[in-house]
């Protein structure tokens, strides 16, 4: 396969602007099929907007998304509609249907497809719900009964559960234990491990970042970049990002508030 | 979100800015619009979705429709009672009550209780789904949020409001009658025998045509502050009130541009000389 081949989401000079607010400058991206990218960054630098760009929740201001040969902007509601069963979200905090139980939400993606016999969904559903770890009879459950953890993993089992190409991850750790943030960490680990899938993890936590990606990719907030300057800062693998100079990148990765507390104060 | 750092705006770039919020409001009301309307001739929604709507905009709108009616036509004939006794045309009163409930009140109290009760009922839902990102999630199952979440409850509000109305204008005339009746002791008879005539099956019509207008602005206006509301648990509180406050607008407007048009209308059709505003 050639490197032209494999690359199966390109961002070309996307901006993306809220009224008068700038989120995103001029990012030019490719990720390759099967790759994992971590996406990091500050709060607010435009990380989720991203990761929904991708899937054609939100649409670019300038540029354009091609995922698999196809922009996105050119495609109509059913051909979106189609190519978002390509992907699997699992959403900060996880998103579940409130008014369904723990079935029902796996199994809303195999119903709305419509494609398979009841005893079907029944059986992958339970496979889906063993993968991410959770009991058989957590299924009758509706989702305010359940932990955070729980439901994280709900959400990924739902995601998983039509077998998608890709796999968005929009902070899938933050606000849970470090236990149970390992637990999902490992859970997406085991997903690649089990399915050739890409998989591109934004996430401001950095052993999310360093264990689980190929590649990592840093965003800077927009308004403390100068002018000239590009919006992301860093774009290599784990390894590198360890030892990489930048001051930027450093007092991320080594978690320092350093100027962020005077800007705050004054 | 990042934030770009920028001077205070003055009082021109204010106006402006609010100016062109205001009008990419109304394009993105009428975007929304255009695309719950589009599903209508392609895909109805699943009967069991269609089913759950109906069952709560309709059914659990009766009892506080019929009791508002009945007090409606009850305070009517209160008011009206002491001006019609001194002119000595106290039996007239079912005139002025019926007419008054079935080609007026009728269908703007029952539209104002459904954007009361149903209006921001749904704004807050689909808000709060909004923010707990579940629209999105729908997305992202390859649903779509408008014909999953939105068509029903147009279908429900455009086709339940007539029945809603019909219900409100019996309980308002009978409030009246009741009151009229029972309270004025009017003699029967003279009542109901002068009430008779005054309303015509174009009043029947246009009292039952106008609420679908209503209904249809109702859903419309409170699903799109539901899915466009951000901000957490005070953007799902603005978007109930704002649901309400802007449907009840709505309401008042589209009733008086509709009793014109449908006033001109009759007038073509039938030549009638009654006064009018226009025409």
């Amino acid at each position: 396969m050639t490197a032209e081949r494999k690359a199966l989401i390109n961002f070309e000079n996307v901006s993306v602007q809220f009224g008068s607010q700038r989120v995103l400058q001029d990012i030019n991206l490719t990720i390759e099929a099967g790759k994992a990218l971590a996406v990091i960054g500050e709060s607010g630098c435009g990380k989720t907007v991203l990761l929904k760009l991708i899937i054609g929740l939100l649409r670019p201001t300038a540029g354009k998304i091609i995922f698999d040969g196809k922009a996105l902007v050119d495609l109509s509601d059913h051909e979106l509609t189609q190519q978002r069963l390509r992907f699997g979200f699992l959403f900060q905090g996880a998103a579940l249907f409130d008014s369904l139980s723990v079935f029902d939400n796996v199994a809303f993606g195999l119903r709305a497809q419509g494609k398979r016999p009841e005893a079907e969904i029944k059986e992958i559903v339970r496979q889906r719900i063993q993968e991410v770890g959770l009991p058989e009879g957590i299924v009758l459950k509706k989702p305010a009964e359940l932990s955070g953890g729980m439901k994280k993993r709900v959400g990924l089992a739902r995601a998983l559960a039509v077998d998608p190409e890709v796999m968005l991850y929009d902070e899938p750790t933050t606000g849970l234990d470090p236990i149970m943030s390992d637990v999902i960490n490992e859970l997406i680990l085991q997903t690649r491990q089990r399915r050739p899938v890409t998989s591109i993890v934004v996430t401001h936590d950095m052993k999310t970042a360093f264990k689980v990606a190929d590649r990592v990719w840093m965003l800077y907030p927009l308004s403390h970049l100068r002018p000239g300057e590009e919006q992301v800062i860093f774009d290599g693998t784990p390894e590198q990002l360890r030892n990489f100079p930048d001051p930027r990148v450093r007092q991320f990765v080594e978690g320092e508030a350093k100027d962020r507390l005077r800007e705050i104060q004054s | 979100m990042a934030t770009v750092g920028r001077e205070p705006p003055g009082g021109f770039a204010r106006t402006a800015a609010a100016l062109y919020e205001a009008i990419a409001s109304i394009g993105e009301f009428g975007e929304f619009t255009r695309r719950t309307l589009s599903w209508l001739p392609r895909r109805l929604p699943s009967s069991s979705t269609l089913l759950q709507s109906f069952y709560t905009v309709g059914v659990l709108s009766v009892p506080v429709v019929a009791v508002t009616g009945m007090f409606i036509g009850m305070v009517l004939a209160v008011q009206s009672y002491s001006q019609f006794h001194q002119l000595g045309m106290a039996t007239r009163l079912g005139v002025i009550i019926n007419t008054s409930v079935v080609r007026e009140l009728g269908p703007v109290l029952a539209a104002t209780m459904l954007a009361g009760r149903v209006g921001s009922a749904m704004a807050a839902e689909l808000a709060t789904m909004r923010v707990t990102e579940q629209i999105d999630a729908l997305d992202c199952l390859g649903v779509n949020s408008v014909h999953f979440l939105v068509v029903p409850r147009f279908l429900a509000c455009v086709l339940l409001i007539p029945l809603l109305t019909i219900v409100a204008n019996f309980m308002g005339v009978m409030g009246g009658a009741l009151v009229s009746l029972q309270v004025y002791r009017i003699e029967e008879y003279y009542y109901w025998h002068n009430a008779e005539g005054f309303i015509g099956l174009w009043d029947l019509g246009t009292g039952l045509l106008k609420p679908m207008f209503f209904g249809a602005a109702i859903a419309l206006i409170s699903c799109h502050r539901g899915f466009k509301s951000t901000g957490g648990a005070e953007g799902v509180g603005r978007a109930a009130t704002e649901a309400f406050v802007y449907s009840f607008i709505a309401i008042l407007a589209l009733d008086f541009f509709l009793a014109l048009g449908l006033n001109n209308l009759h007038d073509a059709l039938w030549h009638s000389a009654g006064p009018r505003l226009v025409g």
